[in-house]
């Protein structure tokens, strides 16, 4: 059968029966995932939610002391990363190895920019004495416990967002090696498709978690 | 006691649950039989007589399933109906009602009635009027519970929650801590004495309390010195307490809040949550200084400087009157809010 | 199946039908677990007085008999099991469509389980099941955390699972095999992966959040540090409700199954059965409130979610009235799993009535944490699940290990189950209206002869559980050869030699049929009716 030589170069495994069916399986398959995440990271949103209505003014005070501008650049440089990984799947569909790796590589580095600027702003957290725990202190509330659950929530939710960032730099790492050892071609690039939906989403949280935590009350008083 | 098969009723809302049970006990029974007849009449009337036997394929009937569509869902509205008023004549406490304070901790009832007597795991209460429970617990969540009068409300840290009941002839009944707390969860239990008023009357002058439950708050406030700041004649740097219960309270915030139990609970344990208008956050926080009993007291006192007649104090699940705050029910946690923006 | 032997051929599988059958094993051990703390809790409630195990044990076993049971038997019975092993073939494809994520899914149950075992092994927990806050975050002294862990894991075992059976449902099925050829019990697992995918990774963060609770205690859910325990509760049952019905929908599309095969017609209604499976997944994620009637919620919040509560009902009731029309004019035979069926549908009926009792806001005031939400919800989990999963194991065990069954054990076991069930089950509705609170240790005198009967039920249950453990070991060597389709079934799965190839099928199938249309599988034809 012709569609047999077909299947052999096009990586086709063995459950399925034809390069389509085994793409919109993956592609299903990275969607379901996505609807779990968003399940996932919908926990702490809904916590989130419920904590600051219940205590605008401390998480408003609180939400002021976050540094904004640091938070506006994160954002852009994940803005930026997206754009380079489209590039990269742009790439994938023409079959241009080299212009895969660039773009990936690209993603990558600003992945790591994200992380870093990230972690700096977590160092800021722990000078300002703004890490929940014995020495936790937010200058000017009283209300110490549920500013220190603002802080909470904002490390549990950067946090994992984090690890997320984590894990999608892994995944393009692995494209990288596997699109270096030519795996990928214009007829079969869909892990990179796969994993470009992973990493918008992990940027779409961010989109969210930035106004969320830092911009939300910006004008309201300092503490 | 013998072996029964229903608990006794022994509260006015126990009839009314048990009437909604029976109802319900009908329905059930009556589907039950209806599908184990269906059953065991289908399988011995068309029994396979031979492996090669083959029925006509039939693929459904419409009708029918709208019938056993609607029908069921009929029932179950009269089921969600009925349930829900009993439900809500169990939430809503009537304004007569007696009142109780109920501290819970791992593992005992403490109950402490407004004439000052204390008890530990007994509650004594008057047949024939209703009695209005007030609670918090020092811990984790409990559960109040007495069987013979259905009626079960989760007692929870940080908040008051209220559950009433009216007893309707003297007995011993069983109370229960229903929600798991830990090692002697099930040592958590009690007695619940229904008496005679008269009886009842006999029990409280019996008893050995120390002054009242508000005579203790009183002392308590005394000292504490409360009193230097709250003056009665509204002199003082902070607000005056006298016939604060049950008022609107304008805050600084510009929020309305009713100043029910657990406004005042907040305003102690949590002083600079919600500022009154027109006064400086100077007062210190109570949190650790004053246990959940003291708190109690200190409430009850200062219920008793006058209540703002004609206005009903608020249940635990009884919405806020005032709509632009929903946040000052009991249900919601009491230390519940922030520092008011512009003070 | 038969294609290679030895432990490394097993622990690398990518077969799905292999993948079951190492499932089989896990859950299998874990219910002969939980089975034993079941046992010791029965033994403990003889008598009054707390005098077997001493009350921080007592807590222990009634916290671990609910994890093991919950999260790694029930939830992963039927799904992993039969679905795993049968879904692909239904649909006639060679696999599922993540293969290698389906061999990862076992795994994380097993590593999530060794956790639950670990913590167990350890010293125990006793928050109860439900881990509710503060007693979990703050004042349990016990292996909260590693139990968390792993049912964190667990969750995720079960979350990929619910994912790889939508994407094979959507992706892969057989020329001809339209959405509505698909045999029900394919309809109840994909509604049940829906509820998998979207509910479980809330109790993940919600589990997350108690990890961080109890660790830095950063006070989400203190009340002294002006957390809220009850949004805990909220968190816990958006996921614990619907997981109800991860439970109990795969069962209802195991009986959808066996009403039809063993009455020989297709299931009365199609359409509104598949239908109600996903009616009832969608409706299950609200009505978790609930679960909270007393727990001082608004009255009005309590309202609304016992409004819905009744909805749930509807589709349920659906199913179990559909299942009884299929029978009639059917040509009903009785053997074990028909038997199972009808065991099903008695004690799912009953469970499904009590739950409108405790679903009414008046009744549940008196009747929540009692027994008598215990015996409800027995005998939707055991009654119902656990029925339709023995049921189901029966009925495709010839395709499984290409062996019948011994018949007459089989038949006998099934009669000990049910009237097992019934008696140690039943009285508990009784105790549960006189007010025996659950989670005692001890208890009032009164309550004495309920729990004796119930402890007596429990002990013939015992019985009638080991009785399969052993007959199905004896059947895969004495057991009688069973052809490719002993039962005369429509499904693609018994158009396959038994036990099935590794592929599943020597080509591809073709459907040209609806679902149960056994004109195709009975030969010479005797109509009846």
């Amino acid at each position: 059968m012709a569609s047999e030589v077909h299947v052999e170069t096009l990586a086709v495994r063995e459950q399925f029966d034809t390069a389509s069916q085994q793409k919109n399986a993956s592609t299903l398959g990275m969607w379901v995932f996505l609807i779990t995440e968003i399940m996932f990271f919908g926990g702490m949103f809904l916590a989130y939610t419920a904590y600051r209505s219940w205590y605008p003014n401390v998480f408003g005070a609180a939400s002021r002391t976050l540094n904004a501008t640091i938070g506006a650049i994160n954002t852009a440089v994940l803005l930026c990363s997206s754009y380079t990984m489209v590039l990269a799947v742009r790439a994938g569909q023409l079959g241009r190895r080299k212009t895969i790796m660039l773009f990936l590589v690209l993603t990558i580095i600003l992945g790591f920019v994200f992380l870093g600027i990230k972690g700096y702003e977590w160092w800021e957290k722990f000078e300002e004495h703004h890490v929940p725990g014995a020495s936790f202190h937010l200058e000017g509330t009283p209300l110490q416990g549920q500013a220190q659950l603002f802080f909470s929530l904002y490390f549990a939710m950067t946090g994992l967002h984090a690890l997320h960032m984590v894990v999608g730099v892994g995944i393009m790492s692995y494209l990288l090696y596997q699109t270096y050892v030519g795996k990928y071609t214009a007829e079969y690039y869909t892990p990179i498709d796969v994993g470009g939906l992973y990493w918008h989403f992990v940027d779409i949280i961010w989109i969210y978690l930035f106004p969320l935590l830092y911009l939300i009350d910006r004008h309201g008083p300092k503490p | 006691m013998g072996f029964r098969l229903f608990p006794e009723q022994a509260s006015t809302i126990s009839f009314e649950v048990d009437h909604l049970l029976y109802f319900l006990l009908a329905v059930a029974i009556f589907f039950t039989v209806l599908i184990f007849c269906a059953i065991i009449f289908f399988s011995i009337r068309y029994r396979r007589r031979s492996d090669r036997e083959l029925p006509h394929a039939v693929h459904g009937g419409l009708p029918l399933e709208i019938a056993w569509s609607v029908i069921p869902f009929g029932l179950t509205m009269v089921m969600f109906t009925w349930g829900a008023s009993v439900f809500f004549k169990e939430s809503r406490p009537p304004d007569n009602a007696m009142q109780i304070y109920v501290v819970a901790k791992q593992w005992m009832w403490k109950l402490q009635h407004i004439e000052g007597q204390r008890e530990i795991n007994e509650l004594h209460i008057p047949v024939g009027r209703p009695v209005r429970l007030t609670m918090t617990s020092e811990d984790v969540i409990h559960s109040f519970f007495v069987p013979a009068f259905r009626t079960k409300q989760d007692v929870l840290p940080g908040r008051y929650t209220t559950t009433w009941f009216q007893a309707v002839k003297p007995g011993k009944y069983h109370l229960f801590c229903a929600e798991y707390c830990g090692t002697k969860h099930s040592g958590m239990i009690g007695w619940i004495y229904a008496m005679e008023p008269r009886d009842y009357e006999a029990w409280l002058s019996g008893g050995r309390a120390m002054g009242s439950l508000a005579e203790n708050g009183e002392k308590l406030f005394d000292d504490l010195a409360c009193g230097n700041c709250h003056k009665p004649d509204g002199s003082g740097r902070c607000p005056n307490l006298v016939g604060l219960y049950g008022k609107n309270v304008q805050l600084a915030s510009g929020a309305v809040v009713k100043a029910d139990e657990a406004y005042i609970r907040e305003s102690i344990l949590q002083p600079t949550a919600k500022i009154v208008a027109g006064y400086q956050p100077l007062m210190p926080t109570f949190q650790g200084l004053v246990t959940e009993e003291g708190v109690l007291q200190l409430v009850e006192y200062i219920k008793s400087l006058g209540e703002k007649p004609g206005v009903p104090e608020g249940s635990g699940v009884t919405p806020a009157l005032n709509r632009e705050v929903p946040n000052t029910q009991a249900t919601r946690p009491s230390n519940a809010t922030s520092t008011p923006r512009n003070r | 199946m038969n294609a290679s032997y030895g432990i490394k051929s097993w622990l690398f599988t990518k077969d799905h039908k292999r993948i079951a059958l190492l499932y089989l094993a896990t859950i299998t051990f874990f219910f002969f677990i939980g089975g034993i703390f079941a046992t010791l809790i029965r033994i403990e409630l003889l008598t009054p007085k707390g005098d077997l195990v001493s009350s921080d044990t007592y807590n222990k076993l009634f916290t671990m008999h609910g994890v093991i049971m919950v999260f790694f038997f029930l939830i992963p019975s039927i799904p992993a099991t039969l679905g795993n092993f049968f879904i692909p073939m239904m649909i006639g494809a060679r696999d599922l469509a993540f293969p290698r994520i389906n061999l990862l899914s076992w795994y994380l149950l097993v590593i999530g389980g060794l956790f639950a075992i670990f913590a167990m092994v350890a010293g125990g927990v006793d928050t109860g099941w439900t881990f509710y806050t503060p007693y979990s975050t703050s004042y349990s002294n016990t292996w909260v955390i590693a139990t968390a862990l792993g049912i964190f894991i667990a969750g995720f075992s079960s979350i990929l699972t619910g994912l790889n059976f939508i994407v094979t449902v959507h992706t892969m099925r057989a020329p001809g095999m339209t959405w509505f050829r698909l045999p029900l019990m394919v309809w109840s697992n994909y509604a049940t992966s829906l509820i998998q995918v979207l509910g479980t990774p809330v109790l993940a963060i919600t589990m997350v959040l108690v990890f961080c609770e109890r660790t830095f205690h950063i006070g989400i859910f203190d009340p002294a540090l002006g957390g809220d325990p009850v949004l805990f509760q909220h968190l816990f049952w958006f996921y614990s409700h619907p997981a109800v019905y991860i439970m109990v929908l795969p069962g209802m599309g195991v009986i959808s199954e066996l009403i039809s095969v063993y009455s020989r017609k297709a299931v009365f209604g199609y359409g509104f059965v598949a239908f109600s499976s996903v009616a009832i997944a969608v409706l299950g994620f609200l009505v978790w409130g609930h679960h909270l009637f007393v727990s001082g919620q608004s009255l009005y919040a309590g309202m609304v979610f016992s409004f819905l509560s009744y909805f749930v009902a509807i589709p349920s009731a659906i199913k179990v009235f559909n299942w009884t029309a299929t029978l009639y004019k059917g040509s009903i035979s009785f053997a074990t799993p028909m038997l199972y069926a009808f065991g099903f549908i008695g004690l799912f009926t009953i469970g499904g009535l009590t739950g409108l009792f405790v679903a009414a806001l008046g009744i549940d005031v008196h009747v929540t944490d009692t027994y008598f939400v215990i015996a409800h919800f027995h005998y939707i989990m055991v009654g119902g699940t656990l029925m339709a999963y023995l049921g189901g194991l029966h009925y495709w065990w010839p395709k499984i290990t290409g062996r019948m069954y011994p018949e007459g054990w089989a038949k006998l076991s099934a009669l000990i189950i049910f009237l097992g069930f019934n008696l140690t089950f039943f009285p508990q509705f009784i105790l549960g209206y006189l007010g025996m609170p659950r989670r005692y240790h001890a208890y009032s005198d009164e309550f004495q002869v309920l729990h004796v009967l119930s402890t007596a039920g429990a002990s013939v249950l015992a019985v009638g559980y080991l009785l399969p453990a052993i007959y199905f070991v004896w059947s895969l060597r004495y057991g009688q050869v069973a052809g490719a389709n002993p039962w005369k079934a429509t499904g693609l799965e018994w158009q396959t030699p038994s036990p099935p190839p590794p592929h599943n099928f020597e080509e591809t199938p073709v459907v040209t049929h609806d679902a149960y249309d056994y004109s195709t599988t009975v030969g010479e034809v005797i109509e009846v009716g």
